[in-house]
């Protein structure tokens, strides 16, 4: 079942639009922040919600990068590796983040915490290499500041805080 | 500096360095804000149109097509089968996903209202009361300063009903995209704007008969909306002297990679890409090899072939292009056949699918450069690079398939050397190289 959260910001959006299925990328984006990734569950939800089938609910699902077809940790690492980024050493920084946390591109930590994601181009191209994690973008990133935003999140989820979400407002679109 | 050229002013950058630059309080009182909105609101839609035309803007997105002839094309009064009037859009392309393109950001983050104002105007320009503002799902922060901005301008009479007493309304809403580049393509906008894959659409229909929602449709880059206060307010003449004979004002350069000081530059069109580079402190740790001019998409230049000037035509007589204003720079340092399989394995992750051409080419043409780097090349590969470039370009729905064409042929074609050394020696372990960690993870081709 989608959370009444979820139900009240989509319903909030929905006079924005003048169809249905438009609302359907900011009912994704939704569940996938509240759930951190979207399943076959909540794509039937979706597809409930706003008088879709879910054929089409799983079609635009599985199209766009953002939304994880499988549970991913708490914290996703995603590192741009592309060509600016590349250019000014973002393999040491992928490198550093690889052997920090014990794990290859896709894959996720056993406790959970952190999953690492090689990225394409994130449009911060002056400030390569560019680090989104989660929601917050971390630029200029060498191997030092790499490590610490990685201790810095582990000590956060520790201490149950959320992790790269610096800008959201809960309950309010976008 | 002057940049020997006695017009030239910035239109859009002018204060992004000052505190407070993005605050709609800062926009009003000290870059006349919303002043052009207040002019284009007494002015005949079509003769906002003839303004814009007339100064010659063309699209910064990077197909560089003229604004003005864009807004032109909207049907004055359209209506549906039954007789009743159907609305009409203006849709924002905030996609920006070009690698080395970064400058809707800036203006996101430090002047947002300007490209609201010139989105206002737009609307206005073409008879249509609802915008949309498409945008990067990645860009969460931005996403948020953008609302607050709207949000301002909502605050302040600029969007909604019977903006500043004209009569004319207009709504702004924010939709986001989630993490697909084809997305900045107008047509798959359109589509993924409509909750559907990001698929681009066949054209005819053009989006101005059938657009989003089915409706008439115009789709801008953020840029191209940024500069059109600057016209309606100072007037079409003087931005049309700034820029060269078919494109007028200044471009927004974006500079990365091997230089000193990268970053933004709104710059005048008659630079070369040599004094670019110079503005952008100069090539870092080596010598210049090569550049791309317009983001990945732009085929490359070699260091001799940099003293080309930037403005549409020049770039495109060259044979490559001026598109979303991303400068590259590689120094003599940098592989070319390591750094265009970079690109060519976001290309191949990033093709939608629709085409067989764009789909197997790209991933062809990614294993193919991963079999040359990791040792497995043959002479023959470099002909049936050619070959497979040959059948993408011209042969899909959209240009996406043109666009890896950019950098896999060009590297061919202007670093052959290298391609062949690889071939000889037995890949970058032949030339005592490391393989790049990044190329590493995707495996799969081998």
């Amino acid at each position: 079942m989608l959370s009444e959260r979820i139900k009240n910001t989509i319903n909030g959006i929905r006079h924005q639009f003048p169809t249905e299925q438009a609302l359907l990328l900011p009912l994704l984006h939704e569940i996938q922040n509240e759930y951190g990734w979207v399943s076959k569950e909540h794509m039937k939800d979706a597809g409930d919600f706003l008088n879709l089938p879910v054929s089409k609910v799983r079609e635009v699902a599985s199209f766009y990068t953002m939304y994880r077809l499988e549970p991913i940790g708490k914290v996703d690492v995603q590192i741009c590796t592309n060509i600016s980024c590349w250019l000014n050493g973002a393999d040491k920084v992928l490198a550093c983040a690889e052997k920090k946390l014990g794990i290859h591109n896709g894959q996720t930590t056993k406790d959970g915490k952190f999953t690492l994601t090689q990225v394409e181009c994130l449009a911060a191209c002056g400030t390569a290499p560019a680090v989104q994690i989660n929601q917050d973008y971390f630029e200029q990133v060498d191997e030092k500041m790499m490590e610490d935003i990685l201790e810095k999140a582990s000590r956060d989820l520790d201490e149950g805080k959320v992790v790269g979400k610096s800008t959201q407002r809960d309950g309010v679109w976008p | 500096m002057m940049y020997n050229n006695e017009h030239f002013e910035p239109v859009i950058t002018p204060n992004v360095t000052k505190a407070g630059c993005e605050t709609i309080e800062f926009y009003i009182h000290n870059e006349n804000g919303f002043k052009a909105l207040e002019k284009a609101l007494k002015m005949k839609p079509s003769e906002v149109v003839d303004e814009v035309k007339k100064s010659n803007l063309r699209g910064r997105g990077g197909a560089g097509f003229p604004t003005g002839m864009k807004w032109s094309f909207m049907p004055p009064n359209p209506v549906d089968a039954n007789g009743n009037p159907k609305p009409k859009y203006l849709v924002c392309n905030a996609d920006e996903g070009e690698p080395g393109t970064f400058k809707d950001r800036l203006i996101f983050t430090k002047t947002p209202h300007r490209m609201i104002e010139g989105m206002i105007i737009g609307g206005h320009a073409i008879g249509s009361n609802k915008g949309f503002v498409y945008i990067r799902g990645e860009w969460f922060k931005e996403t948020r300063l953008m609302q607050k901005a709207i949000d301002d301008a909502y605050a302040k009479g600029f969007l909604g009903k019977n903006i500043l007493g004209s009569g004319f309304d207009f709504d702004l809403v924010i939709y986001k995209g989630a993490g697909a580049y084809i997305c900045g393509e107008e047509t798959a906008l359109l589509n993924s704007l409509e909750g559907k894959r990001g698929e681009p659409r066949l054209k005819p229909p053009f989006p101005a008969q059938v657009g989003a929602y089915g409706m008439p449709s115009c789709v801008n880059n953020v840029e191209t909306f940024a500069a059109v206060p600057y016209i309606i307010d100072k007037g079409w003449e003087k931005y049309a002297k700034m820029g060269t004979e078919r494109s007028g004002g200044t471009r927004m350069i974006g500079v990365s990679g091997h230089v000193n000081k990268p970053g933004v530059y709104e710059l005048p069109m008659n630079l070369s890409i040599n004094e670019i580079i110079e503005i952008a402190g100069g090539v870092k740790g080596g010598k210049l090899k090569a550049v791309i001019p317009g983001g990945a998409s732009a085929p490359m230049l070699r260091a001799e072939e940099c003293d080309v000037k930037t403005d549409y035509d020049s770039l495109a007589k060259a044979g490559t292009m001026a598109g979303s204003g991303g400068l590259i720079v590689m120094n003599d340092s940098v592989n070319i056949v390591e750094a265009t399989y970079t690109l060519l394995k976001f290309y191949e992750h990033e093709s939608c699918g629709q085409c067989s051409q764009c789909r197997e080419g790209s991933h062809w043409l990614a294993r193919m450069f991963k079999r040359i780097l990791d040792g497995g090349g043959t002479q023959d590969d470099l002909d049936y690079i050619a070959k497979i470039c040959g059948n993408m370009a011209g042969q899909t729905i959209c240009a996406f398939a043109d666009a890896v064409t950019g950098p896999a042929l060009s590297s061919v074609r202007k670093f052959r050397g290298e391609f062949e050394e690889l071939v000889s020696k037995g890949g970058l372990k032949g030339l005592g190289k490391e393989e790049s960690v990044s190329h590493k993870l995707e495996g799969a081709h081998v």
